[in-house]
């Protein structure tokens, strides 16, 4: 029974046991998990939120690139090529490979289920969005992809036998033996009660980091947790210094009840025009004129905007105006739908004034190491999603986050049941599971401490300083905040002490901390150490991109410490580095 | 001026008032994380879209009336903000949203 008020301190541990344990309920998690129960196994599907509310995928608003040749005739193939060529030379063909090729049978196994792809004359719409050779977007209108994916989803999920899905529930570490990851620890975060969880197979869904910058898009809940977890249970992570700013990320005037990335859609639609203060167009000095398209990929915007804004000529919130006052009053209405009365709600009026945009945190390229198959580097542990990093290199295509959710959601929940299967018995983890849990327990009330600013601290740090423009003496400087607030953060939980319960944010918030400081480390380290300027990383004290750095950086834990190895080719093969 | 509910049993629970400084065009839930960041971080919230009415966690109730923090507008007066009252408490402003087939069991002490 649920008890009333309970201390996380004196509580019995929850104890759970499934076959396919599944970590985060975005687009990916829940496929992997209609997946694995499909095959005949048990699974449990937990969330640090509601299931299929929280995290990224419930926040797309607009493009998923898939080769289904609906407009014009295309194919897997073509889609690579530009997925590679968006990456700049980084990509883990693999998995790029994979996305490309499995997307239109996953994009069809949504619309079977309902999701409601945008259609005309019966016929599956596709965009043409930046970076693309040809229309190749598919989405739901209005700005509604993200919500009917996950509604779809969340759906099937709930007609599928076999899953149990446990919400409000923070997984703080994964398990780890000599025969590999058996499962988590972590607490209800609605009663503070410390949770076992033993595991044949377990899959990280969590999604990426854009909590840990001050200007983001997607959800409070995206802090990095399933590179953390990777980190500390011996799983390498590649590419970390590679965070895409998403350029035309809302900036003023304040707008509320809808994404900042919003006006993406309105882009592929119609254009719109890029102007600095001077109502000029300005990325044709970046290398690309836009003439009233929408071509500029994401690192080359952000980049222009950057530029624009450090010469002087930025908005007076600090970014540039976005202005669609060309565009017809109806071309507006038939583009956007309802979507003019939401702005209209916000005093906006596209006919007659521009908005200001600046780039914002939007998606991690970087992430969890895995192989085709979804499994990691270490048995029994499988990722999807976001978390896993290689398939978009240096930058990722505007469209592919939403199809490697699904893509890879589908591959790791098939690939986690034919590992869960083949086990016979539960593994063992009885031992370490009660060591974990030691760490989960208590907290202890400081008052020299303020979580929710330390978190503020970190994320105006990362976006001065880890942002889309870098250099050496920020990123030192960065890591030196970062060392500081870890000594603040302290190894035992803080939290409101002996009352325990539910919802002690203080303590939430520690354990959320522990994580971002160890993946903002990471990505500030990679960074530093990646002496050249090559898609989303733009260093200023580097600005070119040197043939030799066409490597990937490899993150491991390290005496607790962050170990960064990757170095420009030539040196590489004398320093003998594993990744 | 928010005048905000605290506590973890619905009976003996008290309101607090809080000074926000007032920008034009912000939403409730902004005062509140404003509160948590620069007064009191063990203030108890939920949400996880931020801004996007996407997530519907942030229901609360605003002078009585039910509503999604992240859409209110945060007005230039005295606000009163309390849980939803047709449920069940867990503390602050946060009351038990979960589906019950997503909740887990929780074993008494």
């Amino acid at each position: 029974m649920v008890s009333g008020m309970v201390s996380g301190v004196g509580h019995e541990p929850i104890r759970l046991e499934t076959d396919v344990f599944v970590i985060g309920s975005g687009a990916a998690g829940m496929y992997a998990a209609i997946e694995a129960a499909r095959a005949g196994c048990r699974v449990l599907l937990v969330d640090r939120s509601l299931i299929g509310r929280g995290g990224a995928t419930v926040m797309a608003q607009m493009t998923v690139a898939v080769a289904i040749g609906a407009e014009t005739p295309d194919h897997w193939r073509f889609h690579y090529q530009d997925t590679l060529a968006a990456g700049r030379g980084l990509c883990h063909a693999p998995l790029a490979q994979l996305l490309c090729e499995d997307g239109p049978d996953c994009i069809r196994a949504m619309d079977e289920w309902g999701v409601g792809w945008a259609r005309k004359d019966g016929r599956i719409t596709q965009a043409m969005a930046p970076g693309h050779d040809r229309p190749r977007c598919v989405y739901v209108d209005f700005l509604n992809t993200g919500p009917a994916v996950s509604k779809t989803l969340r759906t099937v999920v709930n007609k599928t036998d076999g899953i149990r899905k446990i919400g409000d529930l923070c997984i703080v570490d994964l398990l780890r033996t000599d025969d590999g990851v058996v499962g988590a620890v972590g607490f209800h975060v609605g009663s503070g009660a410390p949770v076992s969880l033993c595991a044949k197979a377990t899959i990280l869904a969590t999604g990426g980091l854009t909590r840990l910058y001050r200007r983001n898009s997607a959800s409070a809940n995206m802090g990095g947790d399933g590179y953390a977890l990777a980190l500390r249970a011996g799983v390498p992570l590649v590419d970390m210094e590679f965070v895409q700013f998403f350029p035309i990320g809302h900036l003023a005037p304040r707008l509320i009840g809808m994404d900042p990335i919003m006006w993406d859609p309105f882009r592929y639609k119609l254009g719109g025009r890029l102007l600095n203060n001077r109502m000029e167009e300005f990325t044709a000095n970046y290398g690309v004129a836009e003439d009233g398209q929408y071509v500029i990929t994401r690192d080359v915007g952000s980049y222009a905007i950057m530029k624009e804004v450090a010469a002087g000529r930025g908005s007076p919130h600090g970014g540039v105006y976005l202005s669609f006052q060309h565009c017809p009053e109806r071309a507006l209405r038939d583009a956007f739908g309802p979507v003019i009365d939401r702005l209209a709600a916000n005093n906006i009026d596209l006919t007659k004034m521009p908005v200001e945009v600046a780039p914002i945190a939007h998606y991690h390229m970087g992430g969890v190491v895995t192989d085709a198959s979804m499994q990691t580097t270490v048995p029994g542990l499988f990722a999807a999603g976001e978390v896993v990093g290689g398939a978009n290199g240096a930058n990722r295509l505007s469209g592919n986050a939403i199809t490697e959710a699904l893509v890879f959601g589908r591959r790791a929940g098939r690939s986690a049941a034919e590992f869960a299967k083949r086990m016979r018995v539960q593994p063992a983890g009885i031992d370490v599971a009660n060591a974990a849990l030691d760490g989960v327990r208590g907290s202890a009330s400081r008052s020299d401490f303020n979580t929710a600013a330390a978190v503020q601290t970190l994320q105006s740090t990362m976006q001065d300083d880890v942002g889309p423009l870098r250099n050496a003496a920020g990123l030192t400087r960065a890591l030196k905040t970062i060392d500081r607030l870890s000594n603040e953060l302290g190894d035992r939980p803080s939290g409101n002490g002996g009352g325990g319960g539910g919802f002690d944010m203080q303590r939430l918030d520690w354990f959320d901390l522990r994580n971002m400081l160890l993946v903002a480390r990471a990505v500030a380290a990679a960074a530093l150490n990646r002496t050249e300027t090559r898609g989303a990383q733009q260093r200023e004290d580097y600005p070119h991109t040197a043939p030799a750095w066409a490597v990937n950086q490899f993150i491991k834990l390290s005496d607790g410490g962050i170990a960064v190895s990757g170095a420009p080719q030539a040196a590489a093969q004398s320093a003998a580095v594993v990744p | 001026m928010l005048r905000i509910w605290r506590g973890v049993d619905a009976k003996a629970g008290r309101f607090e008032i809080y000074a926000v400084p007032f920008e034009p065009g912000q939403s409730v839930l902004d005062g509140l994380r404003w509160i948590r960041v620069n007064r009191d971080p063990s203030l108890a919230i939920r949400f996880s879209c931020i801004n996007a009415n996407a997530c519907k966690e942030c229901m609360i109730e605003v002078d009585g009336k039910t509503v999604y923090a992240c859409t209110e507008r945060l007005e230039p007066r005295q606000m009163t903000l309390a849980p939803l009252s047709n449920k069940k408490l867990i503390r602050d402003l946060v009351s038990e949203i979960a589906p019950p087939a997503e909740r887990v069991t929780v074993p008494a002490r």
